[in-house]
């Protein structure tokens, strides 16, 4: 099956549809509708959700048996102390600014996730994945894959040093660009927990043309997959410092936690 | 039941507000996936089987950039996990491989070009499913689904199973091919022939 892929859509009417999402979003709650965090997952504005979302509702799981309130675990096995800071994995020094990301991960009763495993990957300063399907002609930088990992401590926290990436196009329309941003996923003590994201950086221009950004069409939820930029947490001569912490939805069996 | 007491710095958030999902994106795949994902069975087990299958999208076409997680309890039925499913090398930090002592319960695979993934486990204890969740470029927010293997379950009493029309209910039991081999396909839409996988939802 072979057709001629249409010319890609201008920003205006991307935009024009994500105005038109959020409208259709406010006035569902405001005709009392319940606020929703997680972004619908038919969302056209980002094209490849069209063919790529249920069109049936999920069939709810109320068994308190189920194996999904359970869930995997890591240890100090999975990870090297050289995980958590990209920029020393190669043996020069990658370019860009040096930035330190930290937070704690919670589950939605605000305990901290404990010894959980976190993930990240990023483009480089340029905007480049270090993957060989990104193509575009920015530079890699030999001393930067931008893959890491690290468990939580026992209040929950990660702590990742890296460096800032840069921000990227993309074919979903014509002039796409992605907000800078760092990918994260995360565990919690469920399945049901899980949680696969993006922390983006404060102030960016980009947020309001960004249509994956913007599928949150909550505006208080759309703001939390924002970091703050934390003074305290710079380093003088060193590195800039940026805080975000982490809620994961989702329920849990409390039981499991008594053997952990 | 015990509850963990709240840590000092968390106090005064009594409402914390959950973190939005986004999408996976296409570039996971030098970050997430690993050597042997696929290999929760120990090596050589007798008692292995293979789960395997295609993820489709709304067109009927395979999905290349998919990523399946699969979670289970042990044969023994403990949903207590190990960990060491991405163990690796404290040096170099290479993937060196699950042990094969413990069963970690945990699984991940990306979709190959052709859409296909398979994975090789021991069967459950306790429960006649694997948990799977779902991650793919353009899915803003992953989805859970259920492998149902026909040998560990009776689809009529089964609760879940039998609460679903009988074409759904298809769409969550793996079908057998061979010995040990299951096959399981996973549509993330109705493509106008093939009945949409059954999603599943735990808030």
């Amino acid at each position: 099956m072979t057709t001629t892929p249409p010319a890609p859509p201008a920003q205006e009417v991307i935009s024009a549809e994500i105005a038109q999402a959020h409208q259709a979003y406010a006035k569902a709650v405001q005709g009392g509708e319940a606020p929703r965090t997680h972004p619908d997952r038919a969302y056209p504005p980002y094209r490849s959700t069209v063919l790529r979302h249920p069109t049936r509702p999920p069939i709810a799981v109320p068994d308190p048996d189920a194996v999904e309130l359970s869930g995997p675990v890591f240890g100090v096995t999975d990870v090297t102390d050289l995980d958590s800071d990209l920029t020393r994995r190669h043996t020069g020094e990658p370019l860009g600014e040096r930035i330190r990301v930290t937070g704690r991960v919670l589950d939605r009763d605000g305990r901290p996730v404990r010894g959980q495993l976190v993930e990240i990957w990023q483009a480089n300063a340029s905007g480049r994945y270090a993957h060989q399907r990104d193509q575009h002609p920015a530079p890699l930088d030999p001393n930067f894959t931008g893959v890491g990992r690290c468990l939580t401590d026992d209040q929950g926290a990660y702590a990742f040093t890296t460096i800032k990436p840069g921000a990227y196009p993309w074919r979903n329309h014509d002039n796409a660009w992605r907000p800078a941003h760092i990918h994260f996923s995360l565990f919690g003590t469920a399945f049901t927990q899980r949680l696969v994201t993006q922390m983006y950086f404060p102030g960016d221009p980009l947020f309001a043309f960004d249509p994956i950004m913007q599928s949150v069409t909550d505006d208080a939820a759309r703001s939390r997959l924002v970091a703050a930029y934390d003074h305290d947490l710079s380093t003088p001569e060193w590195s800039l410092g940026y805080r975000w912490d982490i809620i994961l939805s989702g329920p849990a069996a409390t039981w499991i936690e008594e053997g952990r | 039941m015990t509850s963990q007491p709240r840590s000092p710095e968390h106090e005064g958030l009594d409402d914390p507000l959950p973190t939005p999902s986004q999408t996976v994106g296409p570039f996971y795949g030098y970050a997430l996936p690993f050597a042997g994902g696929g290999d929760v069975a120990p090596t050589g087990h007798p008692g292995a089987i293979t789960v395997h299958g295609r993820v489709y999208d709304g067109a009927g076409q395979p999905i290349p950039d998919a990523m399946l997680e699969f979670w289970q309890p042990g044969p023994d039925g403990s949903r207590a996990g190990a960990p060491g499913s991405l163990r690796r090398d404290q040096f170099n930090g290479a993937i060196i491989g699950r042990t094969g002592l413990e069963f970690t319960g945990f699984g991940r695979v990306a979709t190959d070009a052709d859409g296909h993934y398979a994975v090789r486990t021991l069967p459950p204890g306790g429960a006649p499913y694997i948990s799977v969740c779902v991650f793919a470029r353009g899915l803003l927010h992953h989805l859970y689904t259920r492998v149902y293997l026909p040998e560990l379950t009776d689809p009529a009493t089964e609760p879940l199973l039998a609460s679903l029309p009988p074409g759904r209910r298809a769409t969550l039991l793996a079908t057998p091919e061979r010995d040990g081999i299951h096959r399981f396909d996973i549509r993330l839409q109705h493509d106008g022939i093939h009945e949409e996988t059954v999603f599943l939802a735990f808030d």
